[in-house]
């Protein structure tokens, strides 16, 4: 391919995982703190059209990012509740929301189907825009894509550079050992799996208002799915989730393209990559395989590799916190 | 700073864990804590760290009282806490682990505390790799860092629980050697243990507690007859049970290694006859659950052989043990003996496997006879979990088949009264009269002693040769447990 | 002081499921009025959507044979303690399997033949789904819920790779599916309806199998005890691996067969979408029926009654879209799930 095309590719690439980006960073704070937030597929779907409508009805798309996130975090609250407080089994609740608010969508959304409604204007980026190559690929979009940026930043600083940050990683570890650090591990459960919700709120209006402009029956039908993957083949770590979601995107951008080379393979089949994917790395991982095979190594090269492949869950992640 | 902990009153359920405690610690001093299991210390020192809440009494510091709810009242006031179990984070790395509180600022300085940590490890000896993984440090390194971290945020008043239990004399030394320092700059040290040994090394001070009450307070030294009695505070009863051994062979372990979370024990040789009955005594995690749990195949050993009746069983799985009637009857009875939700009929048909389908009638004939012989409060048709701790234990060892060869045993009468305690004794000692062996822990020393042929003693991550249990003194006893072999 | 006292949690009169179920009907007629209708008049239309008809009957059925095959298995992976998501996917796979068959055997050997080999192939296809996952599960320690949509997808993908590709219609492919069987490999169905005779007594005997096994045997005993507690299972010797492994199996092979169904008796041929997401239906059921296999068949009758009952809703009632049949289903069982939690909460803290 020449360059042209591959630019095109790519940064058609990086458009189509924005939603996505915003996804896995919500699940990823919300499994870091504990909690799996199994409902994505649902409420990603169901904030696409709360936000298309709430935007459509104010003619602003900001409202409509802001309606989708409240909306995602309230979802959220439904399985912080059952999960946290009733201790409840969160992949029961989860599972159920997931269903429901996709069923939700269609029921309350059918009225918008396939109506124009507004969306992120374009708006390249001064000067960044410019530089060659990188200028296309990054910042000749619209504002949502520079956000998800700087929310993969945001993220990762607060993961790895901020008291807060490393306190969230601990309640998910070891929830007793934080509590004893004066940790208030059911607020900050509480928070994180909101914060979370709200991510995924706003990655469903991204499709809604953005990337997928519009509503139809099951508009982001899916991505919520693959997003749990995503999150899981990314290690728990923002930025290798955020890189999933855009390897994700490369792989749905060659397909279209590549589809005149082979005919006949419809890009669905190419969803299932991130799913294989996840499960090759956790056997790879959570088997202790990898373990034994670096039991030789020196304990440098060691932390190393398992720290770059690192996927084990959160050990808490799934458990209710109860103090003894 | 100076604690003063007055009149606590803590309750778990009907169980008065502390009844009254008063004590008051000095600052410059290191204050020992001594007592056997179930005695309250840990829970004494719960309440003081804010992990746990009390009940009812005050506790002051230089003499003003303060509130501690929670962890983060403590910290706030000075007073930080070694639990037993290391509270951290093995993922991260030893530096997270020191930086992972709520003190210091929004953002994380690495540099900062990794000149911190260093400092602060250099000034006691330790050597501690800021990058490295808590999962690869050993017990002991794991514990200097979390007495780091607690003095980083300006402890004056550290409670260690049971620190030396796995961890090497060099780290011991090191330790004891940091302690020391801290108290003569002035801080209060509450050292928790049941080791004589250590007590005698380190404090200067030492109450004694026994069943959740203070028995005792001395300045050391102090002859240590003198603590031993106050811990255990009794005469032991005589044994009483009858001679049942045989000369056959049960059990045999040669140059075991049994490996628990914190330490390898070690067991060159041991058999076991038939229609003999082993006590383990030793404060519990001591490793005893895991040496009852490699003799019925529910671990493995780690290295060395075990033989059943002359027949070599080392790395075979549980079944097999139980097709040769060895069977395990764990402590927790509600989360490893029996299984909640299903009822005391649906147990005894798991033990009678017999064809594809449930022979319901016969099923139910079983359980009405083993309720009926083991008198249990309840029906063929109750759930487990509703019946009482005692009840729970009659169905256990209502469960047990028949004949077996060896019976190994966690707690067998924890919880229950004297009654009930001597009726399973009763059963017990039938079983042994067919020629079935029998190994059991117990924190009970009187239990041990009454109803062992021979005593193995289990003390910071050791264990004692066998000894007959008729010539053993309460003394004796006392101070192995208390780690003296 | 006084020594506290120990209460003991009692099952109390289930109020909060109650209250949680009053919760969920009022939600359900407060959705139905905010988009401008009459509960009342769309509870008629669901039920004459579903009953009115012969036709109508017949397609519940066909939904109900599938359903409750699906919902049965999985009351073997819940009391085993799994969370079988990965059901859609073995599913699938018993779809495509006997898929498999028919291209294969359909035109050489007589009808009945041909159909009865697809049911096994459809029952072996789900097998090895579901197999697999177990095998992720018990030998490479890969949770079964994660395992199990990975699998899900892996298995449409085929599905839609093979609808597209080796197994297109002649001319054009498209998402109906492959080229429609002949109807010799069809199964015989009751008058003019769409409802089989042959669904209708499989899913019963798989109906009478789960409730006899689970009730009266040892391997559901043992299953229960393993998926209560593990750890004091292996104690008392009843090794978890294997009683795992059989009820991924079993789950499998009878959410195989609802695939091998829902191509012999409902599409006639394969679709990219075939399960029809009966299976992740199924998993509503069992939680609805408390893991319970006498429970699954009226909450499953009214489940596929409200899925079939509620495709007419747009044409009667303009304002109302056929997703309200999943709406009402998801209300009820997340009714469900808080009242239980809050009961248990409650009793937990002692009044």
């Amino acid at each position: 391919m020449a360059t042209e095309q591959w630019v095109i590719v790519l940064a058609t690439a990086v458009a189509s995982a924005t939603p996505l980006v915003f996804a896995v960073l919500g699940e990823t704070l919300s499994e870091r703190a504990g909690v799996i937030n199994l409902s994505a597929e649902g409420t990603i779907m169901f904030c696409a059209m709360a936000g298309f409508a709430a935007a459509l009805a104010t003619n602003s798309v900001l409202v409509g990012f802001g309606a989708a996130a409240v909306i995602g975090a309230l979802i959220a609250l439904i399985v912080a509740f059952s999960a946290i407080t009733l201790k409840q089994s969160q992949t029961a609740v989860g599972f159920v929301l997931a269903l429901l608010f996709s069923d939700l969508s269609s029921f309350l959304g059918a009225p918008l189907v396939r109506i124009p409604g507004p969306t992120v204007p374009a708006f390249a980026i001064p000067v960044l825009s410019e530089i060659p190559i990188l200028g296309r690929l990054f910042f000749s979009s619209d504002p949502l894509v520079y956000l998800s940026y700087v929310a993969i930043a945001v993220t990762w600083v607060f993961f790895y550079r901020t008291r807060a940050g490393l306190m969230l990683r601990a309640i998910g570890e070891q929830p007793n050992a934080a509590f004893v650090r004066g940790a208030d591990v059911v607020r900050l459960r509480y928070l994180y799996t909101l914060l979370g919700g709200a991510l995924m709120g706003i990655a469903g209006a991204a499709f809604s208002l953005n990337f997928k402009a519009g509503w139809t029956f099951r508009h982001t039908g899916g991505y919520g799915w693959i997003a749990l993957a995503i999150v899981i083949f990314g290690g728990w770590n923002p930025l290798r989730a955020a890189l999933g979601a855009y390897l994700f995107g490369i792989l749905q951008s060659l397909a279209s393209v590549a589809q005149d080379q082979f005919q006949g393979v419809p890009t669905q089949v190419l969803n299932v990559a991130p799913f294989v994917l996840m499960i090759v790395l956790l056997v790879v991982t959570s088997s202790g395989w990898l373990e034994r095979l670096l039991a030789g190594a020196p304990a440098p090269v060691r932390r190393r590799v398992l720290q770059a492949l690192h996927a084990a869950p959160p050990a808490a992640l799934g458990k209710p916190f109860r103090q003894d | 700073m100076n604690v003063e902990l007055s009149h606590i009153h803590k309750w778990f359920g009907s169980v008065h864990a502390n009844d009254d405690v008063s004590l008051t610690v000095r600052a410059g001093t290191i204050h020992g804590l001594l007592g056997e299991n179930g005695a309250g210390k840990s829970t004494l020192v719960k309440i003081l760290s804010g992990y746990i809440t009390h009940d009812a009494g005050t506790i002051r510091l230089d003499g003003k009282p303060v509130t501690i709810r929670t962890p983060t009242d403590a910290l706030r006031w000075g007073v930080g806490m070694l639990h037993q179990d290391p509270m951290d984070f093995p993922p991260l790395s030893v530096l997270e682990n020191f930086m992972a509180r709520l003190d210091g600022g929004f953002w994380l300085n690495r540099r900062a505390a990794a000149r911190e940590l260093q400092t602060l490890a250099a000034r006691f000896g330790f050597s501690l790799n800021p990058e490295a993984h808590v999962s690869e440090l050993t017990v002991g390194e794991r514990q200097q860092l979390e007495m780091l971290r607690l003095l980083s945020m300006g402890a004056q008043v550290l409670i260690l629980d049971e620190p030396t239990t796995g961890i090497s004399a060099t780290q011991k030394a090191q330790l004891f050697a940091a302690l020391r320092q801290l108290a003569d700059q002035g801080k209060a040290v509450i050292f928790v243990s049941h080791k004589l040994e250590d007590i005698e090394a380190l404090c200067d001070e030492v109450t004694v507690l026994r069943r959740g009450r203070v028995v005792g307070h001395v300045a050391l030294p102090c002859p240590p007859e003198k603590l031993v009695e106050m811990m255990f505070g009794k005469v032991l009863s005589a044994p009483i049970k009858p001679h049942t051994v045989r000369d056959q062979v049960a059990l045999e372990l040669k140059d075991a290694v049994i490996r628990t979370d914190r330490f390898d024990l070690h067991l060159e040789h041991l058999t076991v006859c038939s229609g003999e009955v082993i006590g383990l005594a030793g404060l519990e995690g001591s490793g005893q659950q895991a040496f009852l749990a490699t003799c019925a195949g529910v671990q493995r050993l780690a290295r060395g052989k075990l033989w059943l009746a002359g027949q070599e069983m080392t790395h075979k799985p549980h079944r097999a043990f139980l097709d040769r009637g060895v069977c395990y009857v764990p402590a927790d009875r509600l989360s490893e003996g029996l299984i909640a939700g299903l009822t005391i009929h649906e147990h005894v048909a798991l033990r009678s496997p017999n064809g594809f389908f449930i022979n319901r009638a016969h099923v139910q004939r079983l359980a009405e006879r083993a309720i009926q012989t083991y008198s249990i409060r309840g029906a063929p048709g109750t759930l487990v979990e509703r019946l009482s701790g005692g009840n729970q234990q009659r169905t256990q060892l209502a469960l047990l088949p028949d004949p077996l060869s060896v019976i190994l045993m966690e707690h067998p009468t924890r919880g229950l009264d004297i009654e009930s305690t001597l009726w399973v004794w009763q059963q017990l000692i039938a079983r042994c009269q067919q020629g079935t062996a029998i190994l059991f822990a117990s924190s009970d020393l009187d239990e041990i002693i009454s109803y062992s042929d021979r005593v193995l003693v289990f003390s910071g991550g050791r264990v004692s040769k066998p000894l007959e249990a008729r010539t053993l003194t309460a003394d004796q006893l006392g101070y192995m447990i208390g780690g003296k072999f | 002081m006084a020594a506290r006292t120990v209460r003991v949690p009692i099952s109390q009169p289930g109020v909060y499921q109650v209250g949680a179920l009053v919760a969920a009907v009022v939600f359900l007629a407060g959705l139905v009025l905010a988009v401008g209708e009459s509960p009342l008049q769309v509870f008629a239309a669901l039920l004459r959507g579903a009953f009115g008809t012969a036709d109508q009957i017949g397609r519940v059925v066909n939904t109900l044979t599938v359903l409750l095959l699906c919902a049965c298995g999985l009351v073997f992976t819940f009391n085993a303690g799994l969370y079988n998501l990965g059901i859609e996917g073995q599913l699938t796979l018993g779809a495509i399997a006997t898929t498999l068959a028919l291209r294969l055997f359909g035109e050489v050997l007589p009808g009945p033949v041909a159909i009865a080999l697809g049911l096994v192939f459809g029952i072996i296809g789900g097998v090895l789904w579901g197999v697999l996952a177990g095998a992720l599960k018990v030998y490479g320690r890969v949770s079964e819920i994660f395992a199990g949509l990975g699998l899900n997808f892996v298995a449409q993908g085929l599905a839609i790779y093979l609808v597209f590709g080796p197994w297109k219609r002649p001319g054009v492919a498209s998402t109906s599916g492959t080229e429609p069987f002949g109807e010799h490999l069809w199964l015989g169905t009751f008058g003019r309806t769409e409802a089989t005779p042959v669904s209708v007594l499989l899913a019963l005997a798989a109906v009478a199998m789960t409730i006899v096994l689970m009730s009266r045997t040892y391997f559901g005993l043992r299953l229960r005890a393993v998926g209560q507690n593990p750890r004091a299972a292996d104690i008392l010797g009843v090794p978890a691996t294997r009683q795992l492994l059989l009820a991924f199996a079993l789950c499998g092979a009878l959410a195989g067969l609802g695939g091998a169904l829902q191509v012999v008796g409902n599409f006639h041929r394969l679709t990219p979408t075939i399960s029809g997401g009966l299976g992740f239906l199924g998993l509503l059921v069992v939680m609805l029926a408390n893991f319970n296999a006498a429970w699954v068949v009226p909450v499953a009758v009214f489940f596929s009654a409200l899925s079939v009952g509620s495709l007419q809703l747009p044409l009667v009632l303009r304002q109302v879209d056929s997703s309200l049949a999943g709406v009402i289903q998801g209300v009820l069982v997340l009714a469900a799930l808080i009242g239980r939690g809050l009961r248990q909460e409650r009793a937990a803290h002692g009044d």
